[in-house]
């Protein structure tokens, strides 16, 4: 009787193992952003303006275990008064195939800057927060985030 | 140094097991049986305990809604099941006197809205099925898997147990082979659990929805490269009552949040 | 059909900061993926969220391709006269969806 050849677990069959159901992956549509493309996309958000490092707090696991859907949590340290509160909060990317992932906009009414939220990540990649306040001045904060599955499949 | 440990991992099994016999029955140790979600991140466990982000309640509260929705020529479930379906879930897979035959959840809801609500079956998979399904498992997240594998139930059982300890797909590689004998090292970006059907239908991140026990067997099968079998084939069913019946006395999670 | 979950407190006093979380079942297909055949999957996403209380709008969201499926968000807004909080999604293509909440202020 032929017997199958007995085969070990093997690395390459384990880095193999559920490629075929994120067929999806294998061709991404669109190449990645850069930090190029980041700059960019802050120019047209905001112009030329000078963007301080500070006064935004940027909350992301520093492990993610799927890029699909990572918790991230923002935070813009603002009294919320109607003479000096945050109008809006950018969040951008320098690695998923396109680089603004949302925009928050806050009114005094909001009482508090803070939005949490999901987020995709196609990759390992340091997500940037930028606030406008009332008063015209940019502020920001950033986080890195390891990315353990997520790559091209997630987006 | 945590990056280059994930890394590194990945690498993992090379190591792993002898060569099996075709039908070596191993069974895991029932003082070490764990529950998938024992591998997730703390966010990941997070997003399962909390009752209103976890994203699988929307279709819990589907299903809620359609539970009290009555069909064109037939009441809505609730006139029948008052008090809903609490403990239910955990003796599903269960025997069937009329049909002599093993029902999974989705079969047994099927059944009743066939013969006590004069409908149509709903499809596999589709939404309000699925919506259904994980109403009524969640109305026993928490109780423990309770399956009877004995009696009637022992041939489906017996195929259910074979099918797991058989090599398959272009990896020959077993279910067993994974899940009894490796789970806790790491394979791509994922830790192998011990395979546990507790937390289905369940919101699996990589799915970015809702999906029954079948979707995820499906994607292991085609994981090695194997031809998945259709939603509800009998032999999946076997598989799980194989499983559930493994899995006993493990809390029912639904709706779980997976990668 | 859209589902929706909101946690919205019953009750706040005048002033008092409430918490507010709203979460909606939408795929937020990014455009950027292909099917199992190879096809492009087309976008189909929310675009935008708003918040009004008492019809002021208090807070917004503008969403991209690279918010996640079932978008969940929680955000802030400051008590003050007891009022109806309205909830509306929009989709690209204009299709809105919404919820209300009555916030009682003492
Ligand atoms: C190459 C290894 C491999 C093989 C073979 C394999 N699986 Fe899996 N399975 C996985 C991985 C990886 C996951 C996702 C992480 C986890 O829970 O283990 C998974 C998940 C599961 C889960 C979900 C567990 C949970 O808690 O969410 C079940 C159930 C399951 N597998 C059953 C099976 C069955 C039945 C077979 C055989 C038909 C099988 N698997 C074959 C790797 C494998
Ligand atoms: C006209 C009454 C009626 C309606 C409507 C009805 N059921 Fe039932 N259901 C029953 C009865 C009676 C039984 C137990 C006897 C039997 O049919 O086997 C049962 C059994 C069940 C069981 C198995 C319970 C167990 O302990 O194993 C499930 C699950 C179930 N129903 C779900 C549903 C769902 C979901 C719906 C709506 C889609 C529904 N039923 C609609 C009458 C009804």
């Amino acid at each position: 009787m032929m017997r199958k050849s007995q085969r070990h677990l093997n690395r390459r069959d384990l880095l193999a193992f559920g490629a075929g159901s994120v067929l999806i992956a294998s061709s991404p549509l669109r190449s990645f952003a850069s930090q190029a493309e980041l700059e960019q996309a802050r120019r047209e958000l905001f112009g030329d303006r000078p963007v301080t490092e500070g006064r935004v707090s940027l909350t992301l696991p520093p492990i993610a275990e799927n890029g699909f859907s990572v918790p991230l949590s923002v935070e813009v340290d603002s009294p919320m008064t109607d003479r000096d509160f945050v109008k809006r909060v950018a969040i951008l990317s320098p690695r998923n195939p396109l680089p603004l992932i949302a925009q928050y906009h806050f009114t005094p009414q909001s009482g508090r800057a803070k939005v949490d939220a999901r987020i995709r990540m196609s990759g390992t990649q340091s997500i940037q927060a930028i606030a406008e306040m009332s008063d015209g001045s940019l502020w920001s904060g950033s986080q890195e985030t390891v990315v353990t599955l997520a790559a091209c499949v997630v987006l | 140094m945590r990056l280059g440990a994930l890394l590194a991992s990945a690498a993992l099994i090379g190591a792993c097991s002898q060569p099996a016999e075709e039908h070596n029955a191993i069974e895991l140790d029932p003082e070490s049986i764990v529950s998938g979600s024992r591998f997730l991140t703390a966010e990941t466990q997070a997003l399962q305990a909390d009752d209103f982000a976890n994203p699988g309640f929307l279709w819990v509260d589907r299903g809620e809604a359609l539970f009290s929705e009555p069909t064109e020529n037939g009441s809505a479930c609730v006139a029948c099941h008052e008090k809903g379906l609490p403990g239910v879930a955990a003796t599903y897979p269960a025997f069937d006197t009329e049909t002599n035959s093993v029902l999974n959840l989705e079969g047994r809801i099927n059944q009743c809205r066939v013969k006590n609500q004069n409908a149509p079956e709903l499809a596999y998979e589709s939404d309000p099925l699925l919506s259904l399904t994980a109403y009524v498992a969640y109305q026993s997240r928490g109780a423990l898997v309770s399956v009877d594998s004995s009696g009637p139930s022992r041939e489906t059982y017996e195929t259910g147990r074979q099918y797991f300890q058989t090599r398959r797909g272009q990896f020959n590689l077993s279910c067993q082979q994974c899940h009894t004998e490796n789970w806790g090292k790491r394979l791509r970006g994922d830790t192998l659990s011990q395979g546990h059907g507790n937390g289905f239908p369940a919101y699996r991140l990589e799915w970015q929805s809702m999906g029954s026990l079948h979707r995820r067997l499906r994607d292991c099968d085609t994981g090695v490269r194997a031809e998945p079998l259709p939603y509800g084939d009998p032999l999946y069913i076997a598989v799980e009552l194989y499983l559930a019946a493994r899995s006993n006395e493990l809390p029912l999670e639904s709706p779980a949040i997976r990668r | 059909m859209a589902s929706i979950r909101l946690a919205v407190p019953d009750t706040a006093t005048a002033g008092e900061i409430v918490e507010i979380k709203a979460l909606i079942r939408h795929p937020m297909e990014s455009g950027h993926r292909r099917g199992s055949r190879g096809e492009v999957i087309e976008r189909d996403i929310i675009t935008r969220f708003e918040c009004h209380y008492a019809d002021e709008q208090v807070f917004a969201a503008d969403f991209h391709p690279g918010i996640a499926a079932n978008p969940l968000l929680t955000f802030y807004v400051r008590a003050a006269q007891p009022g109806e909080l309205r909830f509306e999604w929009t989709d690209q293509n204009g299709q809105n969806w919404s919820e209300t909440a009555t916030l009682n202020v003492t």
